[in-house]
């Protein structure tokens, strides 16, 4: 192999590198799905036990879907994830935020509603799924 | 575009630590004034370290409004302690930003 080829080849490989590592972390299959279900299959969801243990703060009703605040927290022992669904959006999956070393089960964060829907969260403890749901009437569309 | 404003405070017995991002958050669905899609542009991760240890990892799709606004809290931190957030977005763009924790 000539050494320019091999030093093209080596730069070419250092650039593509960080991109990967962190391509096969994001979930593309769950973000991209646009059913709910789908998402949630994604994540590896299964048998969602409805809990009031999970607090939703968010208004009953947003002027603009563009930015839409929404506190999630959760009382659940072991909490180690909090995933939040926007459910008729045109991609449901809207952030899964997972916590260690001390962080609370609690997060804060703007999100953008296309429609009028439930806003759902769900909570991974152990091998365990809670789930919880709070509905946000939208005035005015918040997806580009 | 890279830059990030951030606050760490204690409060009690957490720290809140708040963050808002500069970043377009584009879903890759806008049309632009030309009628020309606007291609997705988008944080896809986002970890916190609290004294370099991971305490948060986030994955955003492109539901996260424009300029992110984020809070979370953490236990058994204390002032002076120091808490880094990085992001990565779907363009290979990167930001880091650390702040010391303060008394609320």
């Amino acid at each position: 192999m000539q050494r320019r080829d091999f030093l093209l080849g080596l730069a070419t490989f250092i650039a593509l590198m960080p991109v990967k590592v962190f391509a096969a972390l994001w979930n593309k299959a769950a973000f991209e799905s646009v059913q709910l279900k789908d998402a949630s299959k994604y994540l590896n969801v299964n048998a969602e036990i409805p809990s009031t243990d999970i607090q939703i703060v968010a208004p009953d009703r947003a002027e603009n879907g563009a930015i839409v605040q929404v506190e999630v927290k959760s009382n659940i022992a072991d909490t180690e994830a909090i995933a939040i669904f926007v459910e008729k959006n045109p991609t449901p999956l809207i952030a899964n935020f997972i916590f260690s070393n001390g962080a609370e089960p609690y997060v804060v964060t703007r999100i953008k509603m296309a429609e009028t829907s439930d806003i759902k969260v769900v909570i991974k403890a152990g091998d365990q799924y809670f789930t919880n749901a709070k509905n946000v009437v939208v005035l005015e569309n918040g997806c580009g | 575009m890279d830059n990030m404003k951030m606050r760490a405070q204690l409060k009690g017995d957490y720290v809140e630590v708040k963050v808002l991002m500069s970043h377009p958050m584009e879903t890759g669905r806008r049309k632009d004034d030309f009628g020309q899609l606007v291609p997705a542009h988008f944080v896809q991760l986002v970890t916190a370290t609290l004294n370099g240890k991971t305490v948060l990892e986030a994955q955003w799709g492109t539901g996260v409004s424009k300029n992110p606004y984020l809070t979370f809290r953490l236990k058994g931190a204390k002032v002076g302690d120091i808490v880094a957030v990085t992001w990565h977005d779907n363009q290979g763009a990167t930001a880091t930003q650390d702040i010391g924790v303060t008394q609320a």
